[in-house]
């Protein structure tokens, strides 16, 4: 059994049509795991229901062999599950110490050491500590996300597409900084639209078509999977 | 020294007066922009709020009064704002509950909201003429005046008089303390941040662990004392008429869209803004220019720019400039 896994996932938003169909994802902790798929496959969906935004018609989530399929996401946050959304991830009117400290909200002991932690991680973070999030370049606000995300010290960080929308150097560091977050033992969880590059620095990843498992396997073995390759990875 | 008797003459008709109406517009405005920005609507019932909780003032005023306790030099109605703090509160929070939640709960765009707090407002006008009544009313009792002209005169041997009310005092001196323990309290502390980060960024704010219905609290709870406190130094300086109350909530919008609304500093000093504006293009200049002009150059008219029934065309106009040039205010706000 996995630490953290979401089993035969069945739902969608609302009263709507299901969006995804008995959907398996399952991450380790110090794995990266990615999520692909094209379009409107269900890849946000699956994670999001893992994160509890969305009501489940069947299917269970567990961490560390606990069921919180009930949890709404708060208390999810509280099991030590952080999520980084894909837009609006950081609170821009905010400067980065600030929103280090609110990613601590629920920490109730000391966490000046977490925030220390966070700075020798992201360096660049140190050095901003006090300019407003809102006025750092795309790549330093996604380093702030994660930043957040991590003051709670989480056993699984989910991602939402980390780097769309910057550019292929930022993407490279971005990548660069996942893996550094996962040596601490974190199970990462990510929806990526780069596959070629998330799937070189997964562990595993899945590829869901119209909301099902179609195919799954460690990174490389997906990477060389001719149908694979053909229908995402462009050949 | 007629140069000096200028200077008297603005500071006692313009700077002072300018300085207590802003403090008081000032209190308002941060009670909008606290609302807009964490709320997330406009509270068209900002103006009867304020007229309830002074009607609340006024009737533990009364009471007191009628059990014989006084502050002796300072109006009673000091010691009846904590009392009608607290039954402010409870009906912002009574209100929240029944009419504002079911909105919010469901996710309802911020015009919604706006309509329905027009509803609010004219059930709070409505429950305030039946219980104290449309009249208008003083209840300032203490001492009227810290300097009086008179005396200023005879001590200064100056020809203008600077009178110095002692309630334009206690406004500008309880807006001073009541809004930097606001400020400390908002940039400083844990919950005040979470504040910010919830006006800033629901959602994420919600992810982080931070509790909504907290925040609504709090934030019903701080809007009910600026909404006392404002009302209550409006009226103990003015006097107390719903209607005027209603009134006021023009400069009050316009003070805080001038200074961005969500921005509780920049509602703070767009209350100035505003009051400064009236008061400068209303006010009567020709005995300020009698003064500084020959007496060959004395001017025939008032030199009035508007008469004083416009005043409210000022915050008017400065609104419709703002929102048309700048409309996230003169210290960034949210765009409306």
């Amino acid at each position: 059994m996995a630490y953290f896994e979401g089993e035969n996932m069945t739902g969608g938003y609302g009263n709507g049509p299901d969006i995804i169909n008995s959907c398996s994802v399952k991450v380790e902790r110090g794995e990266i795991v990615s999520i692909l798929g094209p379009n409107g496959a269900g890849k946000s969906t699956a994670m999001k229901a893992m994160l509890g935004l969305l009501n489940l018609k069947s299917g269970s989530i567990k961490i560390d062999g606990k069921d919180i399929t009930k949890l709404s996401p708060q208390d999810r946050v509280k099991e030590g599950i952080s999520f980084v959304p894909q837009t609006k991830n950081v609170f821009a009117g905010m400067t980065v110490e600030e929103n280090l400290e609110m990613g601590a909200f629920l920490v109730l002991d000391d966490y000046r050491s977490i925030i220390d932690e966070i700075y020798s991680l992201f360096p660049i973070l140190r050095e901003k500590r006090n300019q407003l999030v809102g006025e750092l370049s795309g790549g330093q606000r996604q380093q702030v996300a994660l930043g957040r995300a991590l003051m709670i010290r989480p056993s699984v960080l989910m991602l939402d597409e980390p780097t769309a929308g910057v550019s292929p150097i930022v993407m490279d560091e971005l990548f660069d900084h996942i893996v550094k977050v996962k040596r601490t033992n974190v199970a990462i969880l990510m929806v990526e639209q780069n596959a070629k590059q998330a799937l070189n620095i997964s562990d595993r990843g899945y590829v869901l078509v119209t909301g099902e498992n179609r195919y799954s396997g460690t990174g490389q073995e997906l990477l060389n999977n001719p149908e694979v390759r053909k229908s995402f990875l462009g050949g | 020294m007629d140069f000096l008797n200028a200077i008297i003459l603005l500071l006692n008709y313009i700077f002072i007066p300018a300085l207590t109406y802003g403090s008081q517009l000032a209190l308002g405005a941060i009670f909008v922009t606290l609302i807009y920005g964490i709320l997330r609507f406009a509270n068209f019932a900002t103006g009867d709020m304020m007229s309830f909780g002074t009607m609340i003032a006024i009737l533990f005023t009364w009471y007191f009064q009628s059990l014989g306790i006084s502050l002796g030099v300072l109006p009673t109605a000091l010691l009846a704002i904590p009392f009608a703090v607290i039954c402010m509160i409870l009906y912002m929070l009574v209100i929240d509950k029944f009419v504002f939640k079911y909105y919010r709960f469901n996710k309802s765009p911020p015009v919604m909201l706006a309509m329905v707090s027009i509803g609010v407002m004219f059930v709070t006008q409505a429950v305030v003429r039946i219980i104290i009544g449309p009249d208008d009313r003083r209840f300032f009792d203490g001492e009227r005046f810290l300097i009086k002209a008179g005396e200023f005169k005879e001590m200064t041997g100056l020809n203008e008089g600077l009178a110095l009310k002692s309630t334009q005092v206690m406004t500008i001196f309880i807006t001073v303390v009541l809004v930097s323990i606001l400020f400390w309290f908002l940039n400083k502390t844990k919950t005040g941040k979470s504040m910010k980060a919830y006006s800033d960024n629901e959602d994420l704010a919600l992810l982080s662990g931070i509790d909504p219905k907290r925040i609504v609290m709090i934030t019903w709870i701080i809007a009910g004392i600026l909404a006392t406190i404002g009302g209550v130094l409006y009226g103990l300086d003015k006097s107390f008429k719903p209607f005027t109350y209603f009134n006021n909530m023009l400069p009050i919008f316009a003070a805080a869209i001038v200074g961005g609304i969500g921005n509780p500093f920049g509602a703070f000093l767009g209350g100035y803004v505003i009051a400064f504006s009236e008061i400068f293009l209303t006010y009567a200049y020709k005995k300020f220019f009698m003064y500084v002009l020959p007496a060959s150059m004395e001017p025939e008219s008032l030199v009035q720019l508007l008469s004083t029934d416009y005043k409210f065309a000022v915050s008017f106009s400065i609104l419709v400039l703002v929102l048309l040039y700048r409309p996230s205010g003169i210290f960034k706000g949210k765009v409306l």
